[in-house]
């Protein structure tokens, strides 16, 4: 599946990173890896400028690190990524363009679209020319993604597709999308859907922001009307939807823990993402000596660490078959858990002044708490990741449901 | 085990695992803990020519490894050593070494009698009512015509009172040094101290006027820190590799218990409040073990990263393999907690390294402090 075939290079990593650094320097805007530039995803202007430095990489040889050369990549393993990601700390990078766009859409379309597809999307991603996303939760139901109600229906030689789509991560910032629907009703709910690869900018879809606790509108919901697409739309096969949605799925698992060698840049995603500077809020608190808050600043640290040993180890182990592919969600659930612990240290520590602007800038950590369970809902609950590391990582029986093996029409739903 | 063993490693581990199924069972463990005894020196000159003791050493002082990274291979007898809690001095030994072979050929004789274990040895570092602070000793080495007097009490020293020779850090003129002190010299004298553990065993040694000679030092004040930096690594590094075997164990029967345990008709398997807490156990042994084969790995590599890898990997396997264990014993109801079951075995054992070498709060604390360093507050 997404074992890219690597080109034969004869250049060391060590003469990659070294080439990458001086053109780094010449070409790319500097930056302090401790004070990134604050990055809302929720506004037009990063994306804009994401495509503009995606563009000046792949200008410069050094986009799409680990995508085959084919489509538009450098067809280098991930050491040359890793390296890459080491000497591009110091530069603006169009991190927002890894996830989704990279490290889910494009990964699974390397994995399961037709040439075609791969010739066009990849490589526009690779250039800076689009941006991809996903059209898959819907507002009937989170955790059940194989039960989408959105419909795809045959009239003539199209798909006439009608429905509501939510939690599309930056949806309106987007060219494209991979969105599952439902197109036979008569079996049960996994043979019935089909993904299609959708122009996000077409009549027949309504695209509304939707406002979270912490004032971004990065996340959208569209409403489908009446959209017509043709067969080239259709990724994978019809009826074989949910193969094409279990790639994402495990894309996704890895990209959200930090794990995907598509990812190219480190650093935060967006302002929301920024790792706490605790010495800096002990110095805000006029307490940088206070052993007590030194303590647990520190045990969120060593977890912070872990995590980035745990995403390596696992990308390890799933690679060499020590661990099995769905161990991506390990990963997942620590991300959730270090964000937590990190989000509770801060407060805990900024004790009122996170809650009471005191015109210290504490106010702020206060205020990233309130959003701390995103990281625990966002890409799957980590209820579901830990259902899926029982059943598919310790081998333990599946939760019983009651839609298996059920016509999707015959299968109870939501009550009014 | 690292994922690219060669032929070579997987005949020593498979080797090394035989003798310790064979010679060091939990049934071992329990007849020595009924017998009053810690462990048998005869069996350490067994596990001894099997090269557990020459893992550290260079090949020119006698020594070498099967990987060529010795610290590596070591780490996994540990590992090993974790999934029947087996006894014997590895740790205290290998601690002993890994300063002992910083000094070249200085102390070759010793080095050769720990090799073949004959010799015990182990390190002389905490002190009375105080906390893990390796470069703060009170206890004195004076110097004296023929080399050094020294004065003071150590304790918590491993398998003390089993021990043929000790490495005692003490405070010198020139700041801090350590000396190699036989058990047998005039003015030592040494008590045992009981652990939670049923076979490790610790001691509490009194040093009045003992008379070492020059020769007796390990390295000179300036290498001191560095030597004994070195050494807190490797002890930390082989008590979160030998955590890690037991979690291993643990984690893997609890979840065959699990499997094969029926209530209400049904595997304790299937129900999801359970699942989840499984789910969190491979989470977080996963995670001991990353964190761990990266301080082995800084460790064995001399990085300057090392420091902080070791005390995040002590942190991190300190905080969880204790409520690991517990968890265990809670998913296998009340059998958990008899002293039939062999589950308290390894909840001691991990109970005991968690506060040993440092607590993870401690090492919080040397995080931060790194952390501070590396990136300032402004």
């Amino acid at each position: 599946m997404t074992e890219t075939e690597y080109a034969p290079t004869t250049e060391s990593v060590d003469e990659f990173a070294a080439r990458a650094r001086s053109w780094l320097a010449a070409n790319m805007p500097a930056i302090d890896p401790a004070r990134p530039p604050g990055v809302e995803r929720g506004e037009e202007g990063p994306w804009l400028r994401a495509r503009e430095l995606q563009k000046r990489l792949y200008e410069g040889g050094f986009a799409g690190i680990c995508f085959p050369r084919a489509y538009g990549g450098q067809g280098l393993p991930i050491a040359y990524q890793k390296a890459f990601d080491a000497e591009s700390r110091f530069y603006e990078m169009p991190i927002i363009l890894n996830t989704p766009t990279f490290t889910i859409c494009c990964a699974t379309i390397l994995d399961t679209g037709t040439e075609e597809q791969k010739r066009q999307h990849i490589s526009a991603a690779i250039r800076g020319d689009e941006v991809l996303v996903q059209l898959l939760s819907e507002p009937s139901g989170g955790s059940d993604l194989a039960g989408v109600i959105t419909r795809a229906d045959r009239v003539g030689n199209k798909w006439v597709i009608n429905g509501a789509k939510t939690w599309s991560t930056s949806a309106f910032a987007a060219d494209y999308g991979l969105l599952l629907a439902r197109t036979d009703w008569n079996v049960p709910k996994h043979e019935g859907l089909t993904m299609f690869l959708v122009p996000i900018n077409s009549p027949g879809i309504t695209l509304r922001r939707i406002k979270q606790v912490n004032g971004s509108q990065e996340f959208c919901e569209e409403f489908f009307d009446g959209l017509e697409v043709g067969d080239d739309a259709v990724v994978g096969e019809v009826n074989k939807g949910w193969d094409v949605a279990s790639r994402q799925l495990y894309h996704e698992r890895r990209a959200v823990g930090g794990g995907s060698e598509f990812a190219s840049g480190i650093g935060a995603e967006g302002t929301t993402d920024v790792p706490v500077n605790f010495a800096a809020l002990l110095q805000a608190l006029g307490q940088p000596d206070n052993e007590r808050l030194q303590e647990m600043a520190g045990r969120s640290l060593v977890h912070r660490a872990v995590q980035e040993q745990l995403i390596d180890h696992v990308y390890h182990g799933v690679n060499d078959g020590s661990l099995p592919p769905a161990a991506g969600s390990i990963i997942r659930i620590t991300h959730a858990e270090t964000h937590q612990l990190e989000m509770d240290t801060a407060m805990a520590i900024a004790g009122s002044g996170g809650v009471v602007d005191t015109g210290d800038g504490l106010i702020r950590y206060g205020q990233r708490f309130l959003s701390r369970q995103t990281a625990s809902l966002g890409g799957g609950t980590t209820e579901i990741a830990r259902n899926i590391i029982a059943e598919r990582v310790l081998g333990f029986p599946r939760e019983y449901a009651a839609d298996r093996g059920v016509p999707f029409k015959d299968v109870k739903r939501n009550r009014a | 085990m690292t994922e690219a063993a060669s032929p070579e490693q997987l005949l020593f581990a498979s080797t090394a695992q035989a003798f310790l199924e064979k010679e060091a069972s939990l049934h071992k463990v329990r007849e020595l803990h009924a017998a009053g005894t810690s462990f048998e020196p005869e069996w350490w000159r067994r596990a001894a020519e099997l090269g557990w003791a020459s893992l550290l050493v260079p090949e020119e002082l006698g020594g070498g490894s099967v990987s060529g990274n010795g610290l590596e291979d070591l780490a996994l007898v540990a590992e090993l050593i974790g999934k029947s809690v087996a006894p014997g001095p590895l740790h205290p030994v290998s601690t002993v070494l890994a300063g002992l072979v910083e000094t070249g050929g200085a102390h070759a004789t010793t080095i050769e009698s720990l090799m073949s274990g004959e010799t015990i040895a182990s390190w002389a570092v905490y002190e009375p009512g105080k906390p893990w602070a390796p470069l703060q000793p009170a206890l004195t080495a004076t110097p004296t015509a023929r080399g050094f007097r020294l004065d003071g009490v150590k304790d918590r020293v491993e398998a003390g009172a089993e021990s043929d020779v000790l490495l005692v850090v003490a405070r010198t003129d020139d700041g801090i040094g350590q000396f190699l002190v036989p058990t047998d010299a005039a003015g030592v004298t040494a008590e045992t101290q009981a652990s939670v553990d049923l076979v490790k065993r610790y001691a509490r040694v009194s040093f009045d006027g003992v008379e070492v000679d020059v020769a007796a030092a390990v390295g000179s004040a300036a290498q001191a820190p560095a030597l004994i930096e070195r050494q807190s690594h490797v002890a930390s590094v082989l008590q979160c590799s030998e955590v890690v075997g037991i979690l291993d164990t643990v984690v893997g029967f609890t979840i065959q218990w699990a499997l094969d345990r029926y209530s209400f008709g049904r595997p304790l398997a299937s129900y999801q409040a359970l699942k989840h807490r499984f789910a969190d156990l491979k989470i977080w042994l996963e995670a001991c073990r990353a964190t761990t084969r990266a301080a082995v790995a800084q460790v064995a590599a001399r990085s300057p990263g090392a420091d902080m890898a070791v005390s995040v990997a002590k942190s991190y396997v300190g905080e969880h393999a204790a409520a690991m264990v517990q968890d265990c014993i809670q998913l296998h109801g009340g059998i958990g907690v008899t002293w039939e079951h062999d589950l308290h075995l390894f909840l001691r054992r991990v109970t005991l390294y968690r506060s040993m070498f440092g607590t993870p709060e401690d090492h919080n604390l040397h995080v931060y402090a790194l952390t501070q360093e590396l990136e300032p507050a402004s």
